[in-house]
């Protein structure tokens, strides 16, 4: 295996030598009188708000150079791994490459510069990228209306139960409080549902990983609200009975949410909104090549059938005729709207994004995207197959879910050590212990833009530390080797949490309770 | 060759023959025929020079001004060179959240580091590495203040209705009663109704400072009277206000909330932005979202990761504080180089620039015939005004002339006015043009 010489990897660096000294922190750099001279003084006088409404003490912010700011950023990028940087198989996660043309776009002046509250005839074009997006996401998921509102699919969740809660209330039906929810769904489904007011009941999945139907019957009753599924599954697989489940809620007289998180396996091919959901919500950051930024920002906007939609967020994009007969885009709230979830209009520049990205797939582009991220899925996990176990076997859609069990059982490795060593060697390892339902889980999904080299030498990686596993297996409870850190003390971070830097003279450990 | 899909056909063959099938339609053959195939009705893709055509085509639908005097909960501001060129390297915009620390040190330390300007600026003891913007910062902070007996929260009306509508909506879906006092004619928090509101069943009051009408609230005053009922303190602030202002920490607060657009994020009609939030310690465990720490590795270096993860929705599933997954930390690696760049003399003339180019444009307008400044309370860069013609037609005529003018508001006490904004960007002679063309529609 070709583990990376570790003066040469990116983390390493040239720092082994002097490993122990940590990178400096802004704070640490900082040189009083430093500064960067960015703006003038004002160019009329100053205003006296009296010692009453002024800051007793300046904000310590530390207090650098240009060079100091553009050298101590490079080291940090240094010290992470992006798409850019290597493989990424971080199964649910979606990390497709981010394409530059989409940062070009977001940055031109006519839609950066743009404040949210102009005139409408001033913005038509920021309201046509949303129609637009509107139209190719409601057609590709089967749905009819949708809100840019909600900022990350979490966010999206919780809008898209509200709007099953109002639509429910309105039918004279709010005693319709809980929402079933699969054992192995994303922590989200259930954090949302609580947020949105609803009692979460949980049912259990078959070996496949499909929801089991005789415990979805029996949970089903006069006070379910709604059903959220995420289709293909957690484990990667199509649920067979997809339709029935979804007949099965509706007869119920409760609602089907789509958790859009997997809508990379099946987009341009079958449509959420054909199975029988009502309603749904997108991540522009995973299905839609937006960047993910160390954590966000996200985009989650909700999609949802016709008779959902009166109860949107508002505002939202409108085509309105003028008295004169042309038409123009304009905002409305919808009649009964669940109200506001964030301000404006959501995460535009993120849109912008991920518009950009559908011009340049189109209908030919969105098909051949799902069916490689497919084929890219069963190509590994084949590959894989030789080492490590597939409970829920070969095929799977666009992820498949690793159980380390076996492995532990015999050489006491377990998928966290795997994880670690993966590390080493630039590749940034599958989602670890997820979902909760499998032992020891390791969930990869490789996305369409891996090309064969790239899957192979993942494969051939992690083939490799199988066989390390067998060989000296106790050597990997250390891994990783060549980082900058190895396995923090998360222990000790959280029972005795330091979350600022402290200066060193002037503040008591007030915040380390 | 569409998209970006980087297997050729010659791969794409191989890979099959591997797999031993014909054609990647058999590895679909688990969606059960039920479900119809549909082909998407989309445009045919193109190539990446026609998209950027197209897309620069509608970036050239909408109007940029050269003269913004308009804020209301989104500000332009002069965003440093160095912000962008930190924002734009790629391994810190493509990558996911830091779960895998070891390989991540460069994007926790940067949230640790952020966290840390976000406690010196608002003088409290913690910060979370960010939520999604200044509203549902707001209503992220109430619930985190309600009990089993606190179970409402009262909001002063001079608060940006954007953040109350936000806030309505987090509350109802809880079961959390929201009561919102009108202000006083001079744009200000009713004090005495606000005391009235305040019951054993309170669990917070959020008041907003610099208010949505730019009015300099009394502070000290508030947070007793939410003291005094035994219901924490939420206060929403304006991160360059900051700079020169008293600070939530200095002023007793329990949670601090802002929007932190005004750190060098642009305009961009509305977001990506970010939601700040600070709180005293004694409240750390409560917090939503990720929170960065500081600890050592085996070898006993210096390294951050993700922690009090207990509080979180992929541990505590439906018992989480939140449901909050993704966050905004590339607009807080942003706020945290705009802050690095300027350190607090940079900020507190920025600050500085914003308030004196305000005072002095009122002062201007105060001498013209139908710009009555409403109310007389101290103010930071925004201030209310009368308008001498329908203020939507007044709109107009300046955007005629390429100024964004004061946004159209109601008033607490009945009528409309005029809600202007001025930042370090509106300098003296954009100010005074600005008065020449008011000056000269209003007269006509």
């Amino acid at each position: 295996m070709t583990e990376k010489d570790p003066t040469a990897t990116k983390a390493a660096e040239r720092e082994e030598p002097q490993a122990a000294k940590a990178m400096e922190l802004l704070f640490e750099r900082s040189v009083p009188g430093r500064g960067c001279d960015l703006v003038p003084p004002p160019d009329v006088p100053a205003v006296d708000f009296g010692e009453e409404l002024l800051r007793r003490r300046p904000p310590r912010l530390p207090e650098l150079s240009e060079v100091d700011l553009s050298r101590h950023y490079s080291k940090l990028a240094r010290h992470a791994h992006g798409v850019n940087d290597g493989p990424y198989p971080l199964g649910s996660c979606t990390m497709k490459y981010n394409p530059s043309v989409n940062e070009r776009v977001a940055a031109l002046p006519g839609f950066a510069d743009l404040h949210p509250l102009q005139p409408l005839g001033s913005v038509q074009g920021a309201l046509a990228v949303l129609h637009e997006l509107e139209t190719l996401l409601t057609q590709i998921c089967g749905m009819d209306r949708a809100t840019f509102q909600p900022a990350a699919g979490a966010q999206g969740e919780y809008t898209g139960l509200l709007l099953i809660r109002a639509c429910l209330a309105a039918r004279g039906q709010a005693g319709r409080t809980k929402v079933i929810v699969p054992d192995s769904a994303h922590g989200t489904n259930p954090a949302s549902a609580t947020m949105a007011g609803f009692a979460v009941v949980s049912v259990g999945s078959t070996a496949e990983g499909g929801v089991k139907l005789d415990e979805l019957r029996a949970a089903l009753g006069p006070d379910t609200a709604a059903l959220m599924l995420t289709n293909p599954n957690t484990l990667g697989l199509f649920d067979p009975n997809i339709v029935e489940i979804c007949r099965l809620v509706h007869d119920a007289g409760a609602l089907c949410y789509y958790d859009g998180a997997n809508l990379n396996a099946i987009m341009g091919r079958v449509r959420p909104g054909d199975m029988g959901f009502d309603c749904m919500h997108v991540n522009l950051h995973k299905t839609f090549s937006t960047p993910h930024g160390g954590g966000g920002p996200g985009s989650g906007p909700v999609l949802c059938k016709e008779f959902l939609a009166e109860f949107l967020p508002g505002p939202v994009v409108r085509e309105q005729t003028a008295q004169d007969g042309s038409v123009r885009l304009g905002l409305a709230t919808p009649a009964k709207s669940v109200g506001r979830v964030r301000s404006f209009y959501g995460n535009f520049l993120t849109c912008v994004r991920a518009l950009t990205y559908l011009k340049r797939l189109g209908a030919e582009g969105v098909c051949e995207a799902s069916a490689q991220a497919v084929l890219n899925a069963n190509y590994l996990a084949k590959r894989l197959s030789a080492a490590f176990d597939l409970p829920f076997g070969q095929r799977c859609m666009h992820e498949f879910v690793m159980s380390l069990a076996p492995l532990k059982e015999r050489t006491g490795v377990t998928a966290m050590d795997v994880a670690k060593r993966l590390l080493d060697f630039g590749i940034h390892p599958p989602t670890m212990y997820f979902p909760l339902i499998v032992h020891e889980a390791l969930m990869v999904e490789p996305t369409e833009t891996e090309d064969k080299k790239s899957l192979d030498h993942v494969a051939d990686v992690l083939l490799d530390i199988a066989r390390e596993a067998q060989e000296a297996g106790g050597r990997l409870h250390e891994a990783p080797f060549g980082c900058f850190v190895g396995r923090p003390d998360e222990v000790t971070a959280a029972r005795h949490p330091l979350l600022r830097h402290e200066a060193p003279s002037s503040r008591p450990a007030k915040a380390r309770t | 060759m569409t998209g970006y899909v980087p297997v050729t056909r010659g791969e794409r063959k191989e890979m099959l023959d591997y797999l031993g099938i014909s054609s990647v339609d058999e590895l679909f053959s688990s969606i059960p025929p039920e479900v119809p195939r549909v082909e998407p009705d989309l445009p045919r893709g193109v190539c990446e020079l026609e998209a950027l055509r197209d897309m620069t085509g509608l970036s050239k639908r909408n109007r940029r001004f050269d003269q913004v005097f308009r804020g209301a909960g989104a500000y332009r501001h002069y965003i440093p060179s160095i912000v962008d060129a930190v924002s734009s390297k790629e391994s810190l915009v493509t990558t996911y959240t830091p779960y895998q620390a070891e390989i991540s040190q460069g994007v926790l330390q940067s949230i640790f580091e952020y966290q840390t300007q976000v406690c010196e600026l608002t003088g409290m003891d913690v910060s979370n590495a960010s939520v999604y913007d200044g509203a549902s910062a707001a209503a992220e902070a109430l619930l985190m203040c309600v009990g089993r007996t606190r179970t409402s929260v009262v909001l002063s009306g001079t608060t940006d209705p954007q953040v109350v509508d936000v806030v309505r909506s987090y509350c109802a879906s809880r079961g959390v009663r929201v009561e919102v006092v009108a202000p006083l004619a001079d744009l200000s928090s009713d004090v005495e109704a606000l005391r009235r509101a305040l019951g054993a069943d309170t669990a917070a009051l959020y008041v907003q400072s610099p208010n949505y009408y730019g009015v300099i609230e009394d502070m000290d005053e508030l947070v007793g009277l939410a003291h005094g009922a035994g219901a924490k303190m939420v206060m929403g602030f304006n991160p360059i206000a900051l700079g020169i202002l008293r600070s939530p920490g200095e002023l007793g607060c329990d949670v601090a909330v802002g929007e932190g657009q005004p750190l060098g994020l642009p305009l961009g009609f509305g977001g990506p932005y970010l939601g700040i939030m600070a709180a005293t310690g004694k409240l750390m465990r409560k917090l939503p979202g990720r929170i960065v720490g500081q600890t050592t590795d085996a070898r006993g270096r210096r390294a951050f990761v993700l922690t009090l993860q207990a509080r979180e929705q992929h541990i505590r599933r439906e018992k989480a504080s939140s449901n909050i997954c993704s966050n905004e930390a590339l607009c807080a690696l942003r706020a945290s180089a705009y802050l690095a760049s300027l350190g607090p003399e940079g900020l507190a003339r920025v600050a500085q620039g914003c308030a004196a180019h305000a005072h002095y444009l009122a002062e201007r307008l105060a001498g013209l015939t139908g710009f009555t400044r409403v109310g007389e309370r101290p103010f930071f860069h925004e201030f209310v005004t009368t308008s001498p013609l329908p203020p939507t037609e007044l709109e107009g005529l300046l955007a005629d002339r390429g100024i964004l003018g004061g946004l159209p508001v109601r008033l607490p006490a009945g009528g409309e006015g005029l809600l202007w904004c001025c930042t370090e960007l509106n300098a003296k002679g954009d100010i005074d043009a600005l008065v020449r063309v008011l000056r000269e529609v209003a007269s006509r």
